[in-house]
């Protein structure tokens, strides 16, 4: 149980320090190596609450594709740290008075911490007991028959993303000379040489 | 498991989604000279869809495992973002060829963002609402930047993706800590429980409230009510105008078919909880559309302001909370989009030397050049600004009765104060058109599909004291469906 | 302790002595070795040429394009996991459920490819 403890204090400690580090560093690259950090620390802190799949998938997909794109993006922009930092005293107590009444917020809600009694009953889905069933496999269950309209709902999500994605930054260059392997080896011999007969020392 | 019903239940939302995917296919193969061809199959597949919704396959009810909601309400509110979706799509083509915007992709992507309307005005749970939401955001996002290279298209639509992306952030939120404080996602379930705890006494739990608030904002961006309402003016001005006509209609009737379907259906228990947050936006949004659109020099950026109010009047309707509010918000939706896609038609007409002009003065004198043109659009503003007997009277005075009959006697009173200031830059357009000097004139002909949308909205406006039972009795079994379970 | 999280103890203690041995490492070439940097030793070392100019240029967006095609199909693969796993127990309308979705995005792969959206030129 001490592990348990210590492991979350650590997570924790580590992922908020970072997450502010995120927002602080004056290089935005640091930045998203901070996020990395973050991500991998809340990867941790899904482990410690049973949660192997998100945990993993938060690897995967956040740091293993998400960050990169970010680092991408950071990159191609070319942005000028001096040019970020101005304004930024000017938008801070606004920022800072968003960021407190959030904070408030969430003070009063986990002050208020009472599960209405009677909804806990209402979930029609109940969690089966980690022990028996995989974290994954219990996902896998509810996910492809019960949530199928969710499911496919996504994969549409995704379809528009990746219609997007094209739409917005495709360019067709001009004059590029491409490789067609169908039409090298469709060449024949007729249209690719000629045949001169020359006569010695005249030249073609 | 059979899923044939609840296939047949969401029979417009797959033929949608299915027509929109072989329209990719479609266009992918012909290449870019095809979006006409498309465009016009996309107005088809609306066509059909809107035949779908009226004529349904199956009964109502809850179908997908209590995911998907289907009743009169739903199918009303979806026929009217089909009707908005097809006009909006038909009379901005000759626009979008015109500024060399015309890829296949623009009309699949539309249709796209229509299949999420949709979902969303069908879901009958959070995480569908937050899909549907989604579905439809993605593809408005990059339907507002489709003009890369315009600055001004793309830092609309940049503008319009970051603060969609925070909305939508703010409503995950309030969706998460509804779903903790509840224990469940489904709407049926949610309103079960608040109806058990209203029954027992219990007091409602503080960080369902501040779940709701998030929620509220979340959709409040969607619909542009004032204080979410800041992208809508740079969005409107700097976006395509036929890409703003499509974002003026279908998306706003959607997002307040979801707004009136989440606070009455699963919240409608808490109607006290939520009473003061739809009345105090509602107030900010009358207001602020009637006195920022003073200062407008920008046509669609008048319009833009035009639309925050008259999301604040329809919200009147909700916040009495009433079956009567809940029809007057149907019917002033309804009359809205007729509104709004006539304008708009006039909007997409307003050309000079085969450039589109957006400056209010170019309307000068327009009834001595384009008589027809001319008086559609005043119809449209008289409409706005609520004179009797057009159309738009009819809207608010549903909406204003509603609120008096709930006891909100304040409100109503500074709605109309508000529609008094608001007449006065609509009837600035027609004294403009009808007083003034002509200085240049607008092309012409100014094309058959906006001339037809604006002939038949204008009509329509013109003609629904005649028969208003068409609307209203939609209307009332659309919002009688709300209050029956 | 949790039986899942005793799993993950390992895991746990890897990291531990990971993170602890690059500290060690790090400070122990601080503390033991001697520092005297000069300009010429902190400068970048590039082939022995002076550095021509700053290492942070601009980007092609064409590697944005990319990246994003790639988030696109690792989330797809996400949601096989759990639907490999479960197969068994979700019989015949799981399998053609994620047929399905496999399906939509297989017609996003049809589009990029036809669009040429995966040539690199």
């Amino acid at each position: 149980m001490i592990v348990q403890a210590l492991a979350f204090y650590l997570f924790a400690a580590i992922m908020v320090a970072s997450a502010v580090m995120v927002i602080s560093s004056r290089n935005p690259v640091h930045s998203v190596l901070f996020l990395i950090l973050a991500f991998f620390n809340a990867a941790g802190l899904f482990v410690l609450l049973g949660a192997e799949f998100l945990a993993m998938i938060l690897v995967v997909v956040y740091v293993g594709a998400v960050a990169v794109l970010f680092l991408f993006v950071v990159m191609m922009l070319d942005v000028n740290i001096a040019e970020l930092r101005h304004g930024f005293l000017q938008y801070l107590p606004i920022g800072a008075l968003i960021g407190l009444i959030l904070l408030v917020e969430l003070g009063m809600v986990a002050g208020a911490w009472v599960i209405s009694p009677g909804a806990g009953a209402a979930a029609h889905l109940p969690i089966p007991p980690p022990d028996q069933v995989t974290n994954t496999a219990a996902l896998g269950h509810v996910l492809y028959d019960h949530y199928v309209y969710l499911f496919q709902s996504a994969g549409l999500i995704l379809l528009v993303a990746m219609v997007g994605a094209i739409v917005l930054t495709l360019r067709q260059r001009e004059g590029v000379r491409r490789q067609s392997i169908a039409r090298q080896i469709s060449r024949r011999r007729d249209e690719a040489i000629e045949v001169k007969d020359v006569t010695s020392g005249s030249g073609v | 498991m059979s899923l044939a019903p609840d296939l047949a239940a969401a029979a417009p939302e797959l033929f949608l989604a299915c027509a929109a995917i072989a329209l990719l296919m479609l266009g992918v193969f012909r290449g870019d000279g095809a979006g006409r061809p498309i465009m016009r199959l996309s107005v088809l597949a609306l066509i059909v869809a809107l035949l779908l919704v009226v004529f349904p396959m199956g009964g109502e009810g809850i179908f997908f495992n209590s995911l998907f909601i289907k009743d009169v309400f739903g199918n009303f509110m979806k026929g009217l973002v089909l009707v908005g979706s097809g006009l909006t799509i038909l009379m901005g083509w000759r626009y979008v060829e015109r500024e060399r915007m015309d890829r296949p992709e623009l009309p699949v992507l539309l249709l796209f963002a229509t299949v999420g309307m949709l979902l969303m005005i069908s879901a009958n749970d959070l995480i569908s609402l937050y899909v549907g939401l989604e579905l439809q955001s993605l593809a408005l996002y990059v339907a507002a930047a489709i003009r890369r290279d315009s600055l001004r298209a793309s830092e609309a639509g940049l503008k319009y993706f970051v603060l969609g992306a925070l909305s939508s952030g703010m409503l995950l939120y309030g969706l998460s800590l509804v779903y903790g404080f509840a224990g469940t996602t489904g709407f049926t379930d949610l309103a079960a429980a608040f109806a058990r705890d209203a029954a027992a006494g219990t007091p409602v739990s503080l960080g369902l409230i501040v779940g709701l608030v998030f929620v509220a904002a979340g959709i409040a961006f969607k619909i542009s009510a004032v204080p979410f309402h800041m992208w809508t003016p740079d969005v409107y001005e700097g976006a395509p105008t036929a890409i703003t006509a499509f974002f003026a209609v279908a998306p706003k009737v959607a997002a307040m078919a979801l707004f009136v379907r989440v606070l009455m259906g699963p919240f409608g228990d808490l109607v006290g909880q939520w009473q003061q947050i739809v009345v105090f936006i509602s107030i900010a949004s009358m207001a602020l559309g009637a006195f920022a659109a003073i200062a407008q020099s920008n046509v669609k950026r008048l319009m833009a302001y035009s639309s925050i109010g008259n999301v604040g009047y329809a919200l009147v309707g909700l916040a009495s909370g009433t079956e009567a509010g809940i029809r007057g918000v149907t019917i002033y939706m309804a009359i809205y989009l007729v509104m709004t896609v006539g304008t708009f038609a006039c909007i997409l007409a307003m050309r000079i030397n085969e450039r589109g002009v957006e400056s209010i003065d170019d309307l000068r004198g327009l009834s001595k050049t384009h008589p027809m043109m001319a008086a559609a659009l005043a119809i449209f503003m008289f409409s706005l600004a609520g004179i009797p007997p057009l159309a738009g009277f009819f809207g608010k005075l549903y909406v204003f009765l509603a609120a008096i009959q709930a006891g909100l006697y304040g409100l109503a009173v500074i709605g109309v104060l508000t529609s008094v200031v608001g007449a006065y830059y609509y009837l600035r357009i027609v004294k403009l058109m009808y007083f003034d000097e002509p200085t240049e004139v607008l092309d012409r002909p100014i094309g058959r599909e906006v001339g037809l949308v604006m002939g038949v909205s204008a009509l329509a406006i013109l003609l629904f004291f005649v028969m208003p039972s068409l609307v209203v009795d939609g209307a009332s079994a659309a919002a009688l469906s709300l209050f029956a379970g | 302790m949790n039986p899942l999280l005793a799993e993950y103890l390992p895991i746990l203690i890897f990291i531990g002595i990971a993170v602890g041995l690059a500290l060690v490492i790090v400070i122990a070439s601080y503390v033991v070795a001697r520092q005297r940097p000069d300009s010429e030793k902190v400068s970048a070392y590039e082939c022995g040429f002076e550095a021509f100019d700053d290492a942070r240029s601009k980007f092609d967006v064409r590697f944005y394009l990319v990246s994003i095609l790639f988030i696109i199909f690792d989330l797809e693969v996400a949601f096989l996991f759990p639907w490999a796993i479960s197969l068994g127990d979700i019989g015949l309308f799981g399998f053609w459920s994620m047929v399905c979705f496999l399906g939509l995005l297989t017609i996003g792969f049809v589009y990029e490819w036809k669009k040429g959206a995966l040539e690199w030129e």
